[in-house]
């Protein structure tokens, strides 16, 4: 048995990434207009948002925090893009600027959680009533849609007639980015260590407070980039874009073995987790599911994705138990004679 | 070493040629073993040796693979621990799991609470049984205060209630000892003394020899899960003991190599933490060994989580080579050279779900790194390497380090912090709960750092130790420096004098 952890994590890994080809191959085959490449750009369009918000939460959960505010985030982003355009600004001014609110959210969220010491569900689920709050009152109900046409071309436009969105690419960019962070730097080792226990993290001398303040600050910049994709791409700045959706991101990571209390988990997991629920989604919309059915869905999931992973580790203690209950005396030390 | 079935009672509770396989692993060999009414029998033995698993097996946690557990002589099978509490077999661990906000007698009859009409709990009838317990205990508990805020000793002693409540004759006290202060000892000596008049059969288990002699009779040893010998006390020496555990003549327990101090490396300059500590003052230098000895709760480890960084300090200030230490950094004091054993291994000396490996390469994030990266190969070859140097007995590197006994667990901590290559090596308690052979192996391991030029300040409550290793002994008494002790002039009165207050420094 390699690492345990690690081992029960690639098995659980595997079971999703398994369940998400199956669901590909039985899309493919049985369900009207999965196939075409244009449903599959949308499908791959639709879900980007998530798996955006995904790639720093996937790192949250394995520090054992989370960040409910994220899809607020993404909304407030909206907004406030929508209410500068209104003013006449140009795009690439307010681009930064969203962007900068967004790490400003994160810095809210970290700092409460760790200077003061509030657990992170509390204070997001605070936060995520105060951001979107904050984007109703930035943009009223308006909608914004008159964005520069090239910028809506390419959040919502793909490849030539391929089924690859513009957005895919620099997504990937940065799935390859927070992959390595995770699993090959320090910086992702010691993230382990934070989650499995913050205390023997600390007495190794890891900057817990620093390292977790560092990953609400990413979780709050590319939740505002969500929202900045979400916008130009539905070409629609709302208060009320993409709520809702940190519910379908908690889902994903969940189901993609990340655990909840922190400490394992691979971004590998979490990413076929967000692609298995888009994948999901996406079907149900074109079999005219309602989005209030959907949701009942992906809330069924998300206990779901948090009952797998427990009955496949107990399956393996079950099947390790004999194992693990008793230290093996292993070979001493030579002994002269007694 | 003969089966002393001859005497007079017969055994309530019995082994007989009882083996226990876990895969490969053979962690019981042909073990018999007899528990008499009314007497203390102790089972010795390293960590690793098969005590834990025998425990479980009496507790019906495990069934065993051949042989029998005999009940007043009759073979019976346990499917459960709850039939062998149903037979009067209770065990107590070391650490108790209570329910914080439920009161002792609560607690005491959790899940099975006399009843009055229409099924209300009678807390008149639990009080009162409660308090019969305490009294046939000699403890003095109030049932109705809530377990949240009891000592680790007050809540054994409410399991031992717990236990009589069930008329449990045989008692398995597991390390009850390990968390314990002297008095505490004393006081848990005085319940076992008064459970053996009423006939209880009570089986003890402890790493501290000398409680061994001072409280049982009889004592069964077992090594590699094979059965040495059951015999009586009397006549036997502690060498004896340690004799049949090992299995070989333990070298020294406290191999001290004298080395003459180099310069300062370690100096702590009127460290302050209100309301913990109060002007603490002292230096260690290369090649020392510098005991900390006090009562618990005088400061010592506090001190060290502030020298180290993990706590702030209000005042002072903490020099490592001559190098200022930030407050509350404990990335940069081991830039400076300073490490840390913590007191607590499962909870901060290391992460139980990670491998062996990558417990030991978390001090190494910040030097095994190539190109931003982890250096895999460099942190295996680091682990490894340390690993091997400290004789870490484990399957796989890669195993979790929560696989592993105390004492391995124990030797990991130190490979985490010796592969840093420390100048200041600061100890706590770095052998508790750890058998004597991998107890000698540490105090080696300290000696030799020493006269390696490393600066060790060791705090341990066990007195033989510090008296045996330190050159110098530093005395904390509520949160104040009371004494500094030259290793010729250290002893028990002496040290103790100074760490109760009782002596002007």
């Amino acid at each position: 048995m390699a690492d345990s952890s690690l081992s029960r994590a690639v098995r659980w890994d595997t079971v999703v990434g398994a369940l998400l080809v199956v669901v590909l191959l039985l899309s493919f085959g049985f369900v009207d207009g999965f196939g075409n490449s244009l449903n599959l750009s949308f499908l791959i369009g639709n879900t980007l948002p998530i798996a955006l918000i995904a790639l720093p939460m996937t790192l949250l959960v394995v520090a054992g925090e989370i960040d409910l505010s994220v899809a607020s985030t993404a909304g407030l982003s909206g907004a406030v893009m929508g209410a500068l355009w209104n003013q006449g600004m140009t795009i690439e001014t307010i681009i930064p600027i969203c962007l900068v609110l967004g790490v400003l959210c994160g810095l809210v969220n970290g700092l409460l959680v760790t200077r003061l010491g509030l657990p992170s569900l509390a204070v997001t689920i605070g936060t995520m009533a105060a951001y979107r709050g904050i984007a109703q009152i930035v943009l009223g109900s308006d909608a914004v849609t008159d964005f520069p046409s090239q910028y809506l071309d390419f959040a919502a436009g793909r490849i030539g007639d391929t089924f690859v969105p513009y957005a895919l690419l620099p997504f990937l960019v940065l799935l390859a980015i927070a992959v390595v962070a995770l699993h090959a730097t320090p910086f992702g080792r010691a993230l382990f260590a934070i989650g499995a226990s913050e205390e023997a993290a600390r007495f190794a001398g890891i900057r817990v407070k620093r390292q977790k303040l560092l990953l609400f600050v990413l979780t709050g910049l590319l939740s505002s980039l969500t929202g900045i994709f979400w916008a130009l791409h539905y070409a629609s700045a709302r208060y009320d874009n993409a709520t809702g959706l940190e519910l379908s991101v908690v889902a994903a990571v969940l189901l993609g073995g990340i655990d909840f209390d922190g400490g394992k988990g691979t971004l590998g997991g979490a990413v076929a987790g967000v692609f298995l629920l888009g994948a999901l989604q996406n079907v149900m919309s074109l079999q005219d599911v309602s989005a209030q059915s959907q949701i009942v869905v992906t809330g069924v999931l998300l206990v779901l994705s948090v009952l797998g992973p427990r009955v496949a580790r107990q399956i393996a203690v079950a099947r390790a138990g004999r194992r693990a209950a008793a230290p093996p005396p292993l070979p001493k030390t030579p002994a002269p004679t007694s | 070493m003969t089966h002393p079935s001859d005497t007079g009672p017969a055994p309530v509770l019995a082994l007989r040629d009882v083996s226990k396989s876990f895969g490969a692993v053979r962690a019981l060999r042909d073990v018999s073993l007899e528990l008499f009414p009314g007497e203390v029998h102790a089972l010795a033995g390293e960590n690793g040796a098969g005590k834990s698993t025998l425990i479980k097996t009496l507790a019906g946690v495990h069934r065993p693979d051949a042989g029998q557990v005999l009940l007043d002589g009759e073979p019976v099978v346990f499917h459960g621990p709850g039939d062998a509490r149903d037979a009067g077999i209770a065990v107590i661990y070391q650490e108790p799991t209570l329910f914080p906000d439920l009161s002792i007698a609560e607690n005491i009859f959790m899940g099975r609470q006399p009843r009055r009409a229409l099924g209300r709990i009678d807390h008149k009838a639990t009080h009162s049984v409660t308090a019969d317990l305490m009294r046939r205990l000699g403890v003095d508990l109030d049932p109705d205060r809530p377990a949240r805020g009891l000592s680790i000793a007050d809540q054994q002693i409410v399991e031992i209630a717990k236990a009589l409540s069930f008329d449990a004759r045989v008692l398995i006290m597991d390390e009850p000892t390990a968390a314990l202060t002297g008095s505490e000892v004393a006081r848990l000596f005085g319940v076992v003394r008064a459970l053996r008049e009423e006939g209880a059969a009570v089986l003890f288990i402890s790493h501290r020899l000398e409680e061994i002699f001072q409280i049982c009779r009889r004592v069964t040893t077992l090594r590699d899960g094979a059965w040495i010998s059951s015999e009586l006390l009397d006549g036997m020496t502690e060498d004896d003991l340690v004799r049949r555990m090992v299995g070989r003549d333990l070298d020294e327990l406290y191999p001290k190599q004298e080395v003459t101090p180099g310069e300062v490396a370690l100096s702590v300059r009127r460290l302050t933490r209100e309301g913990v500590f109060t002007d603490v003052s002292f230096e260690v230098r290369r090649g020392e060994i510098v005991g900390l000895a006090g009562l618990v709760g005088a400061g010592r480890t506090e001190v060290a989580r502030a020298v180290f960084g993990v706590d702030r300090w209000d005042a002072g200030e903490v020099e490592v080579d001559g190098q200022a230490l930030v407050n509350g950094a404990p990335s940069t004091a081991m830039a400076a050279g300073l490490a840390l054993v913590p007191e607590d291994r499962r909870a901060q000396g290391l992460v139980m779900d990670m491998s062996i490996e990558r417990n030991i390469g978390l001090t190494g994030l910040r030097t095994t790194v190539k190109a931003g990266l982890v250096d895999r190969g460099a942190e295996r070859s680091r682990s490894l390497d340390w690993a091997v140097r400290l004789q870490v007995k484990y399957a796989r590197i890669a195993d979790a380090v929560g696989t592993l006994s105390g004492g391995n667990q124990q030797k990991v901590v130190l490979a985490k912090w010796l592969a840093t290559g420390p100048k200041v090596l600061i100890v706590d308690e770095p052998t508790r709960g750890i058998d004597v052979g991998t107890k000698a192996e540490v105090h080696r391991l300290l000696s030799q750092l020493a006269a390696d030029g490393v600066a060790v300040l060791m705090i341990s409550s066990d007195l033989p130790e510090v008296l045996g290793m330190a050159d110098r002994v530093l005395v904390m008494h509520e949160g104040r420096l009371t004494a500094e002790i030259p290793r010729a002039e250290a002893t028990e009165e002496t040290v103790m004098a100074a760490a109760t207050g009782r002596a002007a420094a």
